[in-house]
């Protein structure tokens, strides 16, 4: 169905297809031709169609990708890079449209894919119960009353459709641009639409939610950006996407590693006295930090997440953060070896605060939503400990953590989301004995929490384990102080279970309606793979592995 | 420590291809109970959800025995029947198998979890049919349970232990929470799962510990830590591999003779484990035992953190706390998980590891410690609990207690010997502590039974049997094992700590076990005779009554020394009976609706009965099986023959730990000296609680040592200890990050984003009136001087003809000039 040339461009782009297709609609309403009901649903179906039909893009993709092929060979080595689409964009500036993708890559897309859809689904009014539209004011009857707003799936619903299929067209770029010029584009791109899905459709503090995030992320674009025109300007020229030569210097992402494993960028000048490899790591690093989120640059999660609505959520935690750990992998990792043996230990100094750090914040939480915002940077934070160890169980486990962290905590919004739909509000002690009034919600939000709190049989363990065995040997303190979240993570999921689930029931919820198709529809099938992961997790680990490991061989010396 | 080494050859695999049946099984019970049970419920087919839940046990069983004739049919040297799935994960040298594997050592706990589990599956329907809790629910964990310990004994691998592991610590977190709409109950899973959690810590580092030792290598890369361990000259520990087959091609081999090679170099699995460590020619012991972290050796560390891992899932102090507080689940979970199966999974994992415990007698010396100290500890909480459930759960601390003693002495056949006897009595002791409590509806507290010996005569026997065998009487299981465990430690020499040698370490366990063993005996009569023997002092059944009981049982002595100087702790005695009894009235919480539900059941009548036949058979099947396992373990000293269970698990425990030779006579004498020691505990509790015998003396002596007693009774105040030193502050630290979170980083945040908008203000200010004052000043002045200059501006032809030729003029004369 798809080529291997065009897949991943099918994939990036048929989203934001969707979003045009959408505006046309938006358009014929403002002339009057179409009644607002028809354009709200059409739009829903659009959106639906078109990040299914990138999901099965996406799929395919994984699939036709074969871990044990040498694909791409740049300077003499093989980079495993395939499903290359490349060709010459904008020539006088040497900027390609390239994409590709290898074990990192790949692995993210599929994820990119399947939580962009997941997402969707749970941005539908649909496939609900009266009872549960009516507690979740998601009728859509036509009055907006300022005092009770509307669930946000029934507010100006194209506008939302439309970003939201922008957004993964964004997600979608940046992790199959091998264009340094195009991956900074896709991930402006994916900023903006974020910034109006948590600004008009979030929740009570919104507008600072959104500026924060907003303002935050681009500092570090900034940053990133000069880092970027800093790399341009020392690289070489390499060939085009047309084979013809560049004009100097390149921007392609595959042939900048090759001249940084060659040492091209260690010889550069000093900057300010400090060697040009670290200045470059260091703005590239910050930039990529804060997307993490890392320690101390963390703060805009929480506040994101509790403003967003439940899906922008869902992406946010399930492959927004997962950029980071991808940008540093590509760009540090990959362009400025030295400077990543120089800074490995400061990386798992920080993996290490973040992983102990962020869950004695969690025990201390009385808004679920925090909580599991905060869990997802202590979890994020094993996955700087285990690239800084560039040991192959490390850096696998690393990468490992992406997809399990990626499955898993969407799982954990959706679960808020659930609940907040019912009872429009998330404080811990508030609730209290739901496992009596919501017996399947318990049963997935069990299912959760104990993935994300590792336990053995489901995906959360696997990149644990791989972490701390990958880790152990190189930061040998560092992992043991890291291990001690198995206790606080037990114990501030547990304390939440207890807290909200079990006991006696407050009566206010009881007769509360169980889960939805809807919230079904999005739950049972990660729920699935977090199981089928837990089990197999050699599924992912035998795709990225390679990539992974290659990487990582060339950083050590 | 020399020992005289006999040659050990690698371990021979046997593959077969039926091993995963054996957790298979309950693993498809408890999903078709979990999907489908609720439904059978609602169908009326209440039924079918036991039958699926015993189907799955009998046909693990089957397997089990069918693995075991297999085993049994081999020579002991060829005694590995393995089994692998598929692989889980690979990166580098790091690779793990989904594998299975049965030694003699395993097939004993597999056969004691499917024997054992399916007559505690058979007991649980007569126990848990009136609950008014989902039943489907109950046998959903109670077989995921069975898979689990399943796949902790059976693992291949650490990660399969370990998936073992944490599943029993979810499925007893399950079990305990059972009732979850009791707070207390809810509160008591928790408790268990978190202390198991510090347990897993210690699990965890020891075996990162152990990998990265037999590894060395790795640190050769970023600031080189830990010396390179090549002894082949070919082992690149950081090699990348991305498939199983490729990382298992990257370890190195050694030749041991006769043609067989044996893989070194960092693994998880214990067959390679074990083959590397214990064949000498292998070289990695010498390794093993000259490396050092932080000054200490590296085996005695792996050696003390996988105790940690076994403290808290077998319950040693000072992790023991959870599991009298588990006994909030319902009693079948008490015996199944809480005393025969999986509070043995620290023990089994040290026998497993005996190879490696015997080279590090620092954490032998630790184990047996605090083994020790744990049996002595536990027992005397014993003493003075009223609850059954709860001297019974003590009593289950305090035989873990024992069976480290011998696996921590080096008995590992011994340790593991009482880990099988145990298993049977107590998992009798405990059932029939079910039987009674159903007996007497829901009744906990002993000082409402008495006399049930007329009522429950089938209970009555299972019962004293089974504390005849853990008080150590001759011909019943426990003496044969717990005196095997004493004699041991009195003639082990070897024990260290700190890596001082302690000869005198052996000898004074000895003397601590021998002082738990008689109050073990005492304990366990008291319970005995308070439960079955004088008249029977329970109500009708109403459990309004309890708040009131206690006050008067206790109330009734001090009233009558209301002179008693000591009132305030008196008043301090009684509210610590009030909770007690709180908790007590807590645990038959769903009695009360299951008698509601079934207001004209035969059993709602003041009396005690007689339990069903599902729960009386259990109980003899299993009074029987503690007399008859003493079969496997009659003493050298009798036979002049190795005990039979001692020659089965010679394969596994091969490690050699020499001991002091004594003679004969010694061994009949300290044979005797238990015996002793358990007919005293009995006589003291016969003489003290016999037909509700109320003795001054006792309550002299409660007097006398009120202060003792009282800390006693209160468990020695440790969950009040914990909660200060340990929860309190963890909770303060973690307030304080969150304040500092958002009081201090993101204040940060805002305080620039502040600065920033500061800054942009006066920017402004300077924008309005410097930047934006100079535009309109140009403005003005260009307005200005158009007023002035529109008085030319007439609209007569003439006047712009005149100006014209003007400036023809002035361009020509400039034109001139120039030139």
């Amino acid at each position: 169905m798809f080529s291997e040339q065009t897949v991943l461009t099918w994939a990036t782009f048929v989203p934001v297809a969707g979003s045009a297709l959408i505006a046309v609609l938006m358009i014929a309403r403002a002339f009057g031709a179409l009644e607002k009901r028809a354009v709200d649903e059409a739009s829903r179906a659009i959106a639906l169609v078109a990040s299914g039909l990138s999901l099965v893009a996406a799929i395919a993709a994984w699939r036709m990708y074969d871990p044990h092929a040498p694909g791409l060979v740049v300077a003499g080595k093989a980079t495993g890079v395939q499903l290359v689409h490349h060709f010459v964009w904008i020539r006088q500036f040497n900027v390609d449209y390239f994409v590709g993708a290898d074990g990192l890559s790949i692995s993210l897309v599929l994820l990119s894919g399947l939580i962009s859809f997941v997402a969707t689904i749970a941005s539908m009014p649909w496939w609900t119960s009266d009872k549960a539209k009516h507690l979740a004011g998601m009728e859509d009857d036509g009055h907006e009353d300022p005092h009770h707003p509307k669930h946000f799936s029934v507010r100006m619903v194209p506008g939302y459709m439309a970003l939201l299929l922008l957004l993964q067209t964004g997600m979608m770029g940046t992790f199959v641009a091998l264009d340094m010029f195009l991956f900074y584009c896709f991930w402006e791109v994916m900023l903006l639409p974020m910034y109006f899905l948590i600004g008009i459709w979030g929740g009570p503090r919104k507008e600072y939610a959104a500026i924060k995030f907003f303002l935050y992320t681009l500092a570090g674009s900034v940053l990133m950006l000069l880092a970027i025109i800093a790399l341009y300007y020392q690289s070489h020229a390499a060939p085009l996407g047309d084979g013809s030569m560049s004009n100097l210097h390149t921007f392609n992402l595959l042939e900048l590693a090759a001249q940084g494993q060659a040492g091209v960028f260690q010889a550069a000048a000093p900057i300010l006295g400090f060697g040009f490899t670290k200045i470059v790591f260091v703005a590239l690093f910050i930039g990529f930090a804060i997307k993490i989120p890392m320690f101390p640059f963390h703060t805009w999660l929480p506040d994101a997440h509790v403003e967003a609505p439940t899906p922008i959520s869902v992406i946010l935690a399930g492959v927004l953060l997962k950029m980071g750990i991808y940008g540093i992998l590509r760009f540090n990792f990959g362009l400025l070896p030295d400077a990543t043996r120089w800074a490995a230990n400061a990386m798992a100094v920080f993996g290490t605060i973040n992983i102990v750090y962020a869950a004695f914040v969690c025990l201390a939480q009385k808004d679920l939503k925090k909580l599991i915002a905060y869990s997802s940077v202590s979890h994020m934070g094993f996955s700087l400990l285990g690239m800084a160890s560039l040991t192959p169980a490390g850096i696998s486990g690393a990468v490992m953590n992406l997809f399990t962290h990626g499955i898993i905590s969407p799982m954990l919004f959706l679960i808020v989301g659930v609940i907040y739909d019912r009872a429009h509000h998330r404080e811990i002690e508030r609730f209290g004995g739901l496992a009596q009034a919501l017996p399947e919600y318990t049963a997935i939000m069990g299912l959760a929490f104990f993935a994300s709190l590792g336990l053995p049989g489901l995906c959360g363990f696997v990149s644990e384990f791989m972490v701390f065995s990958g880790a152990f040997p190189v930061f040998m303190t560092y992992t043991i102080i890291s291990a001690t979240s198995v206790i606080l993570t037990a114990a501030y999921y547990l304390w939440a279970i207890h807290r909200m689930f079990l006991g006696k029931l407050n009566e206010a919820y009881r007769g509360f309606p169980d889960l939805a198709w809807r919230e079904r529809m999005s739950l049972y099938p990660l729920g699935v793979i977090a199981i089928v992961l837990g089990f197999y997790p050699q599924a992912v680990l035998g795709v990225i592995n390679g990539t992974l490991h290659s990487l990582a061989a060339s950083i050590r010396l | 420590m020399e020992h005289a080494t006999r040659e050990l050859a690698p371990i021979l695999v046997h593959q077969v291809s039926y091993l995963w049946l054996i957790p298979a099984f309950p693993l498809l019970g408890s999903v078709i109970n979990a999907l489908f049970g609720w439904q059978f419920e609602r169908a009326g087919k209440k039924k079918l959800v036991h039958v699926v839940a015993i189907g799955a046990m009998v046909c693990a069983l089957a397997v089990a025995v069918r693995a075991f004739l297999q085993m049994y049919g081999m020579d002991a040297e060829h005694r590995f029947l393995q089994d692998t799935l598929w692989n889980l994960l690979t990166a580098g040298r790091l690779t793990v198998d989904l594998a299975f594997a049965l030694d003699p050592l395993s097939m004993m706990m597999v056969l004691i979890i499917t024997f054992i589990g399916t007559l505690i599956h058979v007991f649980s329907v007569g126990y848990m049919w009136d609950d008014v809790e989902a039943y489907w629910r109950f046998f959903t964990w109670l077989n995921l349970f069975v898979f689990s310990m399943l796949l902790l004994v059976m693992g291949d691998n650490f990660a399969v232990m370990f998936f073992g592991w944490e599943g029993v610590g979810l499925c007893s977190y399950g079990l305990i929470s059972y009732y979850y709409k009791d707070k207390e109950k809810a509160v008591a899973g928790m408790k268990a799962f978190i202390a198991n959690r510090f347990g897993d810590f210690g699990f965890i580092v020891g075996m990162l510990l152990l990998f990265w030792g037999l590894g060395g290598g790795w640190g050769a890369m970023l600031g080189a830590r830990g010396a390179a361990y090549e002894p082949t000259g070919s082992m690149n520990t950081v090699a990348s591999a991305s498939t199983a087959s490729e990382s298992k091609a990257l370890a190195p081999q050694v030749e041991v003779g006769e043609g067989k090679v044996v893989k070194i170099g960092p693994t998880l699995n214990f067959r390679e484990l074990r083959d590397q460590v214990v064949i000498e020619k292998t070289g990695v012991m010498e390794h093993l035992k000259e490396q050092k972290l932080w000054g200490i050796g590296l085996l005695a560390l792996i050696g003390v953190f996988l105790f940690v891992g076994a403290m808290g899932k077998s319950a040693q102090i000072p992790l023991y706390v959870w599991l009298p507080d588990a006994m909030a689940g319902p009693t079948p979970v008490s015996a199944l998980i809480h005393a025969a199966t999986m509070v043995t999974a620290g023990v089994y994992m040290v026998a497993r590891l005996n190879f490696l415990f015997a080279l590090a007698p620092s954490a032998m010396g630790w184990v047996a410690l605090i083994g020790a100290v744990t049996a002595i500890f536990a027992a005397s909480i014993g003493f003075f609990q009223y609850d059954i459930k709860k001297v019974l759960a003590y009593s289950t601390v305090s035989q873990l207690g024992f069976m480290f003693i011998g696996v921590g002495v080096g008995a590992y056949w011994a340790g593991t010997y009482h880990l099988l006897t145990h298993a049977f009595f107590k998992a009798t002791l405990f059932l029939g502590s079910g039987s009674v409590i159903l007996g007497c509806h829901h009744e906990q507290d002993m000082r409402k039974m008495g006399g049930l010996s007329k009522y429950m005569p089938v209970t009555r026997w299972t019962y004293l049997i089974a504390c005849w065998a853990i008080a150590g009487f001759p011909w019943a299981s426990g003496f044969y094992s717990k005196d095997e465990i004493l004699w041991k430690a009195y003639t082990a020499r070897h024990l260290e700590l700190f890596g001082v040698a302690t000869p005198w370490l052996g000898p004074v366990i000895y003397l601590v076990g021998i002082i738990a063993a008689t109050g073990t005996a005492f304990y366990m009569f008291r319970s005995y005779y308070m439960t079955f023997s004088g008249t029977y002092r329970g109500g009708a059944g109403h459990h309004d009554e309890h708040d009131e009981d206690p006050h008067a049982a206790l109330a009734a002595p001090h009233h009558a020394t209301s002179a008693h100087p000591r009132d305030g702790a008196m008043h301090a005695i009684a509210k610590a009976q009030e909770e007690a009894a709180h908790v007590a009235h807590g645990h038959d919480a769903h009695g009360h609706a299951a008698h509601d539900d079934h207001a004209g059941h035969g059993h709602h009548g003041g009396t005690p009965h007689e339990s069903p036949l599902s729960i009386t058979f259990v109980l003899t099947v299993l009074a029987a099986g503690a007399v008859l396992v003493s079969l496997l373990g009659i003493p050298t000293a009798w036979t002049h023959a190795a005990p039979i269970l001692e020659h089965w698990l010679e394969p596994v425990l091969v490690a050699e730990v020499p001991f002091a030779e004594k003679p004969q006579w010694m061994e009949f004498l300290f044979q005797a000296i238990g015996v002793g020691a358990g007919v005293v505990g009995w006589a003291a509790a016969r003489a003290l609680y016999k037909d509700d015998a109320q003795h001054e003396a006792l309550e002299a002596f409660k007097q006398r040592f009120f202060a003792a007693w009282t800390v006693v009774y209160n468990k020695y105040y440790v969950d009040e200890a914990y909660q200060k030193v340990v929860l309190a502050p963890a909770l303060a630290f973690a307030r304080l990050m969150s304040w500092i979170d958002s009081n201090v980083i993101d204040w940060l945040v805002n305080a620039a984003g502040a600065v920033t908008r500061l800054v942009a203000n006066f920017d402004g200010l300077i924008d309005k009136y410097l930047v934006d004052g100079a535009v309109t000043a140009v403005a003005n002045l260009t307005l200005e001087s158009g007023r002035g200059l529109r008085r030319f501006q007439t609209g007569r032809v003439q006047t712009y003809l005149y100006g014209i030729m003007a400036g023809a003029l002035v361009l020509v004369l400039f034109n001139f000039v120039i030139r």
